[in-house]
C-alpha cells in the first residue's frame, strides 16, 4: 500500500468517531432563564455578564427560529437539550498540563492534537475546547512575552474584563439573528485573543473544538482583537463523536481588526457528517462576522468545510474603515445526504474598500449545496471593488449545486464583478489523467484538488496538507 | 382597500354579465388577493422594488372599477410608422380593435372564450388581482405551419378617463406545429398614475417559433407590471426581448418552462433609466428535459436616482442533462444616485450541464473616454459613444432585422 492509499484506508470512516468515556458536569436540561444563571454561576461570571445573557435571552423569546434557507432539517426541541457540559475534572480547572485529566490528553492525542508543549515542534499554540469548555491553552508564556492574550473566553471575563466588555457584542449584537442571540445567552466557551499594537503574532493560533457529550449543543464564542498594525492567523478545527441524533452547534466568532491590522482566520470543518444514509450528524448553524474598523486593515476567511450533516453559515466582513480589505475563501464538499448553505456576505462602507470572493463548491451522491453571498456597496464607498467567483462541481445527477449571490451597488464610482459556472469533471480530463497511469479515483483527486488550489493556497502550510488530503477522502466512493 | 376591491368587484361583475361559474371562479381570485394584498418587499421576488410601497407613493388608492360597456375613440396617431403590421389595440385595458389585415383569415383563430383554469401554482397576488379582475380574455391561434407575414403590433393606451385605476388584462397564444409569430407590445400612455398588469400565456408547440418585442420607451408616470409564461415543446425557439425605458415602475416577469428537447429560450434587456424610475426584470428558466439551451443577456445604463434590478434564475431538473444556460448582467451607473441590484441565481440537478452567469456594474470606464477625447470628441460626445456601442449590443441580439431597426430608430442608436 503507498502512502495515499494507507491514508485513505485510515480516514475512510470517520476516525474521529469515537467517544471519551469521562464523566460529566451538565447543565439541567432545557433553555430558560435558570440554566443561564447555572451556567453565569459555574463560570463565576460578574453580573454585567450574566446581564448580557439574559438580555439576549429576553431578545431570543422574541424571534422566530429562520426558514429561508435551502437546506430544512426537522425542528429542534430546544428544551430539550443540555446547554453546559464539562468533564467533572475541570470543576476546579487545573493549573498546569499535568493536573489535566489523562482521559482528555488521551482524547486530543487520538485526534493528533498533543497538548504537551513539548510536543509541539511546528510552534502553534493551540486552545483545546470540550464540549462546553477550555480544556488547555499552550505556550501561553511564549506568547505573554510579546504581550498577546491567548485564552478562554471563561478567563478573558475574569482577567480582562476591560476589553471583553468593551468588544463583546460588538460586531454581532444580542439583537442580532436567532441563532446568534441563542449563543450570546447561552455560550460556554471559546477562545480570546487580544494581539497588542504594532505586535505581529509570532506563531499560529489555534482552537480545537470537540463535541462529546450526547443531546449536548456547543455554543461557543470566540472573540479576537487585532489592535493598531498587529498580525495574526488563526485556526480552527473541529470534530465530533459519530452519534444517531443531530447534535447543534451554534457558534458566534467576532473579529475586530483596528487601524492597519490585520486577522487571517482558516478553519477546517469536519464534524461527524452523518452516516452513509444520512442518519445523525451535526447541525453546523454558526456566526461569523469581522469588522474591519480601522484604516487599512485586513480580514481574511477561509474555510474548508467537509464535515456536518448540515452547513448553515456566511462569515462576513463589514469594511467600516477606508482602504480595508475582505477575503473570503472557500470550499466546501457535500457527499452522501450532506447539505450545506454557506457563503459570504462583503459590505462596503468605508471609502476604497476591496474585497474578494472565490468559492469552490463540490456535490456528490445525493448532497445538496448552495452558495449564497451578499455584496453591499454602499452609496458612500467611493472607488470600492468586488470580485466575486463561485465554481461548483457535480458528481452524478442525484446531487444539486445552487448559487444565489446578491450584488447590490449603490455607489457609481465602484465596481463589482462576480462570476459563476457549473460543470462536471470532463471525459477528456479523466481520460488524460488515466491515460498517464493513474487509476480512475487518483485522477478524480488530481482534479478536484487543481479546481479547489486557488483556495487552498491560502491555508496555512499545515492545514493545507490537512485539507488537501480530506478533499480527496470526502468524496470516497462518489466516482465509479 | 378591501371595501373598495369588493365594491368594484361586485360592480365590474355586474356590468360585464358574466356567467355564475365564471364569477365564482373569478371570486375564488379576489379572495385570495385580498388575504395577500399587493406584494411587499418580505416577499423575496419584491426584495428589491417593493410593489406595495411604490403603489402607496405614487398612486395612494386605487380604484379597481373599470367600465368596459362603452367603446373608446381610437387615436391612429399612435400607430408605428414605416412598418406594415397587424394591431391589436388595448384602450384602457378595453380591446378596441383585432385586426389581422395582412394575414391568410383561415389560418388564425380568435377565440374569445376560453377555458379558465390556473396557470401555474404560485403565490404571486399580481396574478390574482389579474385573475378576479380582467374582462374578456381572448385566445389567438395560429394555425399549423403558418408564419405570419407581418409583426402583430399590441398597443396599450390609455386615455383621459383613467387615472388612479388599476387595469387588469390578459391575451393566450397558441402557437401550433411549425407556425411562428412576430409580436411587438408597444406602450403609450396619455394618462399617468394608473397601475398595468399584464398577463400573457403562450403555448408553443413543436418547432414553433415566438418572438415578443417589449417597448416602453415614452417617458410616463404609470406603473406596470407584465408576466409572461412561456410553455415550449421540443425544438420550438422563443426570443424575448425588453425595452424598459418609459414608464415610472415597470416589472417584467417571464417565466419560461423548456418542455420538450432542443428547445430554447433567449431573454434579452436593456434599462435606460432617469429620474426616479424603478425597473426590473425577473426571469425563471426551467430547463426540464434533455438538450436544451437558454441565453440571457441584460444591459442597464442608470442615472439620476433611478433603480434597476434584475433577478435571473437557472433551474436544471436532474433530468435535464446536456442543459445549455447563460446569464449575463451589466450595468453601468452614471451618478451617485443611481443604483443597481442583481441576483443572478442557479439551481441546477444534473451533472452533465455547462451553466455560467456573470454580473458586472460600475461606472463608464475614464480611460476610454480619455482615448475618445485624445482623438477629438468632446467628454459628452466621448460619453454617449460609449453608452451607445453598450447598448447596441443588446439591440444587436434580435433576429428580425425589420424590428431591429425599428427599435434603433426608436431609440436613436446609431451603428
Amino acid at each position: 500500500m503507498d502512502t495515499r492509499e494507507k491514508d485513505i484506508e485510515n480516514l475512510k470512516d470517520y476516525k474521529y468517531g469515537f467517544i471519551t468515556d469521562i464523566e460529566n458536569i451538565k447543565a439541567p436540561k432545557g433553555l430558560n432563564e435558570n440554566v443561564i444563571k447555572f451556567i453565569s454561576n459555574i463560570k463565576k461570571e460578574p453580573e454585567w455578564m450574566l446581564n448580557f445573557r439574559l438580555k439576549a435571552f429576553e431578545r431570543f423569546k422574541q424571534l422566530k427560529e429562520p426558514n429561508w434557507q435551502k437546506p430544512k432539517y426537522p425542528k429542534i426541541d430546544y428544551q430539550d437539550l443540555y446547554y453546559y457540559s464539562a468533564p467533572k475534572s475541570m470543576k476546579n480547572k487545573p493549573k498546569s498540563l499535568d493536573e489535566l485529566d489523562p482521559k482528555l490528553l488521551e482524547t486530543y492525542k487520538k485526534l493528533g492534537i498533543p497538548l504537551q508543549e513539548q510536543a509541539r515542534l511546528n510552534g502553534i499554540a493551540v486552545d483545546a475546547v470540550f464540549d462546553s469548555v477550555s480544556v488547555a491553552t499552550t505556550f501561553k508564556g511564549e506568547l505573554t512575552k510579546h504581550g498577546i492574550i491567548f485564552c478562554s473566553m471563561s478567563e478573558a471575563i475574569q482577567k480582562h474584563p476591560e476589553l471583553v466588555k468593551k468588544y463583546l457584542g460588538s460586531v454581532i449584537p444580542t439583537t442580532d439573528h436567532f441563532f446568534a442571540t441563542l449563543n450570546s445567552a447561552v455560550f460556554t466557551d471559546g477562545s480570546f485573543v487580544y494581539i497588542p499594537e504594532g505586535v505581529k503574532c509570532p506563531m499560529e493560533l489555534s482552537t480545537y473544538f470537540r463535541i462529546n457529550a450526547s443531546e449536548t449543543g456547543q455554543f461557543e464564542r470566540t472573540l479576537i482583537i487585532a489592535d493598531k498594525g498587529s498580525y495574526v492567523s488563526y485556526l480552527e478545527g473541529c470534530t465530533a463523536p459519530m452519534r444517531d441524533e443531530n447534535q447543534l452547534h451554534a457558534a458566534n466568532v467576532e473579529l475586530i481588526a483596528l487601524d492597519d491590522a490585520e486577522i487571517k482566520y482558516s478553519t477546517v470543518q469536519n464534524w461527524y457528517p452523518g452516516d452513509a444514509n444520512g442518519k445523525g450528524g451535526i447541525f453546523n448553524f454558526v456566526t461569523k462576522r469581522g469588522l474591519c474598523k480601522g484604516k487599512n486593515s485586513k480580514i481574511s476567511w477561509t474555510q474548508v468545510e467537509t464535515g456536518s450533516a448540515i452547513t448553515w453559515k456566511y462569515p462576513s466582513c463589514i469594511l467600516k474603515g477606508d482602504n480595508s480589505v475582505g477575503e473570503f475563501y472557500s470550499i466546501a464538499i457535500t457527499n452522501n445526504y450532506q447539505k450545506a448553505d454557506t457563503g459570504t456576505k462583503m459590505i462596503h462602507l468605508g471609502k476604497n474598500t476591496k474585497s474578494k470572493i472565490i468559492s469552490k463548491g463540490i456535490s456528490a451522491g445525493f448532497s445538496d449545496m448552495t452558495y449564497r453571498g451578499l455584496v453591499d456597496i454602499n452609496s458612500k464607498a467611493k472607488n470600492s471593488s468586488n470580485y466575486t467567483q463561485c465554481d461548483s462541481l457535480l458528481m452524478g445527477n442525484k446531487c444539486g449545486a445552487h448559487t444565489v449571490p446578491y450584488i447590490k451597488n449603490k455607489n457609481f464610482e465602484s465596481n463589482i464583478a462576480h462570476e459563476a459556472t457549473t460543470s462536471k469533471i470532463s471525459e477528456e480530463q479523466l481520460h488524460y489523467c488515466q491515460q498517464r497511469g493513474l487509476n480512475s479515483e487518483e485522477a478524480v483527486g488530481l482534479i478536484v484538488n487543481g479546481f479547489c488550489k486557488e483556495v487552498l493556497q491560502q491555508l496555512p502550510m499545515e492545514f493545507a496538507v490537512e485539507a488537501q488530503k480530506l478533499v480527496g477522502i470526502s468524496l470516497e466512493g462518489s466516482v465509479g | 382597500m378591501t371595501e373598495q376591491l369588493q365594491i368594484d368587484f361586485d360592480k365590474i361583475t355586474k356590468s360585464l354579465g358574466i356567467s355564475e361559474k365564471d364569477k365564482e371562479f373569478k371570486r375564488k381570485y379576489l379572495k385570495k388577493f385580498i388575504e395577500s394584498g399587493f406584494p411587499n418587499k418580505k416577499k423575496e421576488n419584491w426584495k428589491f422594488l417593493d410593489i406595495n410601497q411604490i403603489i402607496k407613493k405614487n398612486i395612494g388608492d386605487l380604484s379597481f372599477f373599470n367600465d368596459y360597456s362603452s367603446p373608446n375613440k381610437i387615436d391612429s396617431t399612435i400607430f408605428v410608422d414605416g412598418l406594415e403590421h397587424n394591431k391589436i389595440i388595448f384602450i384602457n385595458g378595453r380591446i378596441e380593435k383585432i385586426d389581422f389585415n395582412y394575414e391568410d383569415k383561415n389560418k388564425i383563430e380568435i377565440n374569445d372564450e376560453i377555458e379558465k383554469k390556473v396557470l401555474f401554482d404560485n403565490d404571486n397576488s399580481l396574478l390574482d388581482l389579474n385573475n378576479a379582475f380582467t374582462n374578456k380574455t381572448f385566445k389567438i391561434v395560429v394555425k399549423e405551419n403558418y408564419s405570419l407575414k407581418k409583426p402583430l403590433i399590441i398597443y396599450h393606451t390609455t386615455n383621459k378617463k383613467m387615472r388612479l385605476k388599476s387595469i387588469n388584462l390578459r391575451l393566450d397564444f397558441e402557437l401550433e406545429k411549425n407556425s411562428s409569430l412576430r409580436l411587438i407590445d408597444f406602450f403609450t400612455d396619455n394618462t399617468d398614475k394608473n397601475f398595468q398588469n399584464i398577463l400573457y400565456n403562450f403555448n408553443l408547440k413543436k418547432d414553433s417559433i415566438l418572438k415578443n418585442y417589449k417597448i416602453d420607451n415614452f417617458k410616463n408616470d404609470n406603473l406596470k407590471y407584465s408576466f409572461n409564461n412561456i410553455e415550449q415543446e421540443a425544438n420550438s425557439v422563443s426570443e424575448t426581448f425588453i425595452l424598459s425605458a418609459g414608464s415610472n415602475y415597470f416589472k417584467n416577469e417571464i417565466n419560461c418552462n423548456l418542455n420538450g428537447e432542443y428547445s430554447s429560450a433567449f431573454v434579452n434587456g436593456l434599462f435606460s433609466l432617469k429620474e426616479n424610475q424603478q425597473h426590473e426584470i425577473r426571469t425563471i428558466i426551467n430547463h426540464l428535459v434533455e438538450n436544451t439551451k437558454s441565453y440571457q443577456l441584460i444591459k442597464s445604463v442608470l442615472g439620476e436616482s433611478s433603480k434597476a434590478a434584475y433577478q435571473g434564475k437557472i433551474f436544471v431538473n436532474s433530468k435535464a442533462q446536456k442543459t445549455d444556460g447563460y446569464q449575463l448582467s451589466k450595468a453601468i451607473l452614471l451618478d451617485e444616485s443611481s443604483e443597481f441590484n442583481a441576483k443572478p441565481e442557479l439551481e441546477i440537478y444534473a451533472d452533465d450541464v455547462k451553466c455560467s452567469h456573470g454580473s458586472a456594474s460600475g461606472n463608464l470606464n475614464e480611460s476610454s473616454i480619455f482615448y475618445l477625447m485624445s482623438r477629438g470628441l468632446n467628454y459628452q460626445q466621448s460619453k454617449e459613444l460609449l453608452i451607445n456601442g453598450f447598448l447596441l449590443d443588446v439591440v444587436e441580439k434580435i433576429t428580425d432585422s425589420e424590428i431591429k431597426n425599428l427599435i434603433k430608430n426608436m431609440i436613436g442608436l446609431k451603428e
